[in-house]
């Protein structure tokens, strides 16, 4: 439907299927949705509690620590904490646990057109 | 409340810096300008149009994003949203950073690997392509406008604030100009030359925001609890530091904090202007780059905007703050004044236009883009245009939606900037995170689902901000002298988002038509892998 090549050549002759079902495959997305499922419903959770609390618990979140600092602004800021906190671990999961088979399975694809028609297709060894 | 603690900020006295406020500000548009055509120079391609020839990296783009992203709304709403409210306004700093959450572990890097331009490319990747991409165009146009709105009233706010132009007709005017300036932007610079805007501009503005903050802190001996303290005693009102000050009166309000804290959670990951930004990387890799880099970025200025948001209610006073021209969105510019007088001032206000006109040049060509790329080159010309002639029809657009931007703006004058922004969240939320989550994670999602959620979710938000109070029934309200304000909830979040959700599940289910497996197979091995996605660089 484009105009450009994005989509064409290396990846149009793929059967998709067949390395949708390869169990490399099935690891990757395994080890993607049992990290980023977990983490979104956790935040999530956690950020509703937050969202509730301020709303229905006023009392609660006014209750002063030190100073003129109360609950409501310390878990305000924690929100900001574990933001940082999961935007980290993220990372340092993905570069560990996700990278490196994702990029084996999209080199043994490029490679393998690459072999097929003799000529030099798919981008990403560029 | 009292105003006699309040530290003299004598409004009146800003009209007699304007000239020096308008020539810092003048300043920065020349410098950006000699930039913007600079880096236009090379724009040859629709990918260097749309995507930058996906030249930039991680660290630049993310960079970049947190420009699109720091709006007026963040920097002009939040602080007087906090100035005025209190903890209430602090709500909008910490979910619109918890929704970067959404954006990094869901969405960004599946769909730099899927798509090519435009938030369609993704969505109809692997159902029938006309009725998705239609109605993907059409919620990238709906948002657009929405978050343009917000944007131009920010400008006549902050305009009205500097120039002391309080009559309807000169703010206007104000806006028209502010319009003119932002579609010479897109129209000479394409997305290299607004990215380049949007790094300059999130820079000054985080630099500003960073000297105002030790500032006020300075001024507090760097104790968080004195500044409240100081807060409390010119609000004279303890219960600014508590929250419920602005949604706590009764459960109606309640319910609206909830449907807040929804949109704007959900809203980021849904927005097309900031999605069409992960194109202009190379890979996925540098799109997440970018997303951590902008989480970083964005999470400080939102800690700033408590420092100054409080800060502005201690030295400035909420009662001072109301009255002046521009209303609540004249907290951070006054408290720019109190600290560092005319100069400060006119750098605050230079970089919070400059901040405006990046946005909404920003915006403007995500529409653009989604006119262009979804509506004319796919299904009015059936993929047979020719990408000169799909620029063409982009550049026409900018100039389209500019004039309509300005026509809304003049209507959305004087509403708080951040309350408008959540609107433009909300919808986002609604029309478009739904199709998005479901395509990329759930296999038997189809075509009907994907329609009825879209139309559904951008329906009932729109409509249901339409009998809010946002529109009439209210003093506040954009059509004060009419009520058919049905829908009590000024954000519609909490009814659209959940509606949208359940009308994606309920079409899939009901379809008898099965969409293509192999397509599916291709979306999810493509999402994770990348394969084929990174040859976009060869342009």
């Amino acid at each position: 439907m484009g105009h450009e090549a994005q989509e064409t050549d290396a990846a149009a002759a793929v059967d998709f299927k067949e390395v949708q079902s390869t169990p490399r495959f099935q690891e990757l997305r395994k080890r993607h949705r049992s990290f980023v499922f977990p983490m979104a419903i956790a935040f999530l959770l956690w950020y509703f509690a937050y969202v509730l609390l301020a709303d229905y618990a006023v009392e609660f979140m006014s209750t002063k620590v030190w100073g003129n600092i109360n609950i409501g602004l310390i878990m305000g800021l924690l929100q900001f904490v574990t933001t940082f906190a999961i935007t980290g671990w993220y990372v340092s999961y993905s570069n560990r646990k996700l990278d490196p088979i994702a990029a084996e399975i999209r080199e043994e694809i490029e490679g393998h057109e690459f072999d097929k028609h003799g000529n030099r297709v798919g981008g990403a060894a560029q | 409340m009292t105003t006699f603690m309040v530290p003299a900020v004598d409004v009146a006295a800003l009209k007699d810096t304007t000239l020096l406020n308008m020539g810092i500000f003048a300043l920065f548009v020349a410098v950006t300008m000699v930039i913007v055509f600079r880096a236009s120079r090379n724009n040859k391609t629709a990918a260097d149009y749309y995507a930058a020839g996906r030249s930039f990296t991680g660290s630049q783009n993310g960079t970049a994003i947190a420009g699109d992203y720091l709006s007026a709304a963040s920097f002009l709403g939040i602080t007087g949203a906090i100035a005025i409210n209190g903890y209430d306004g602090f709500m909008y700093s910490i979910g619109f950073l918890v929704a970067w959450l959404v954006a990094l572990l869901l969405v960004a890097e599946l769909l730099r690997n899927t798509g090519k331009f435009t938030m369609a490319d993704v969505l109809s990747f692997r159902l029938r392509q006309r009725p998705v991409r239609i109605a993907a165009a059409i919620s990238t146009l709906a948002v657009c406008f929405f978050y343009l709105l917000a944007q131009m009233a920010g400008a006549g706010s902050l305009i009205s604030l500097l120039l002391g132009i309080s009559d309807w007709g000169g703010q206007a005017l104000v806006i028209i100009v502010v319009g003119a300036l932002m579609i010479m932007y897109v129209l000479i610079g394409g997305m290299k030359g607004t990215t380049w805007v949007q790094i300059i501009k999130a820079i000054l503005l985080i630099a500003g925001a960073a000297v105002m903050t030790l500032w006020v802190l300075a001024i507090y001996g760097f104790n968080l609890s004195a500044l409240l303290g100081g807060a409390v005693e010119t609000a004279g009102n303890p219960n600014i530091l508590n929250p419920g000050l602005q949604y706590g009166k009764s459960e109606t309000s309640k319910l609206d904090f909830l449907s807040l804290g929804l949109a704007l959670v959900l809203g980021t990951a849904a927005l097309p202007h900031v999605l069409m930004r992960f194109y202009t990387v190379p890979t996925a890799k540098e799109a997440r780059k970018s997303v951590v880099w902008s989480i970083w970025l964005i999470g400080l200025f939102y800690l700033f905007t408590l420092v100054l948001g409080y800060g502005a209610a201690a030295l400035v006073g909420a009662d001072t703050i109301k009255a002046a021209p521009g209303g609540v969105n004249s907290a951070a510019p006054l408290l720019a004044f109190h600290l560092g007088g005319p100069l400060l001032l006119g750098f605050i206000s230079a970089v919070a236009f400059a901040t405006i006109l990046a946005v909404v040049a920003g915006l403007t060509i995500t529409a653009a883009a989604s006119f262009a790329h979804d509506i004319y080159a796919n299904v009015l010309a059936k993929g047979k245009a020719d990408p000169d002639t799909e620029v063409k029809v982009a550049r026409k657009t900018v100039v389209v939606i500019g004039i309509l931007a300005i026509i809304g703006g003049i209507f959305a004058n004087g509403q708080n900037v951040a309350f408008l922004v959540a609107l433009a969240f909300a919808v986002a939320a609604s029309a478009n995170l739904p199709t998005i989550l479901y395509s990329l994670f759930w296999r038997r999602f189809t075509t009907q689902g994907a329609i009825w959620s879209m139309y559904g979710g951008l329906g009932s938000a729109i409509i249901l901000i339409a009998l809010s109070p946002v529109v009439s029934g209210a003093k506040t309200s954009m059509i004060p002298g009419a009520n058919f304000a049905i829908f009590p909830l000024s954000n519609p979040g909490i009814v659209s988002i959940p509606l949208a959700f359940f009308l994606g599940w309920l079409g899939t289910v009901l379809d008898k038509r099965l969409e293509d497996t192999s397509k599916q197979a291709e979306m999810e091995v493509r999402s994770l892998t990348g394969v084929g996605a990174e040859k976009a660089t060869n342009h």
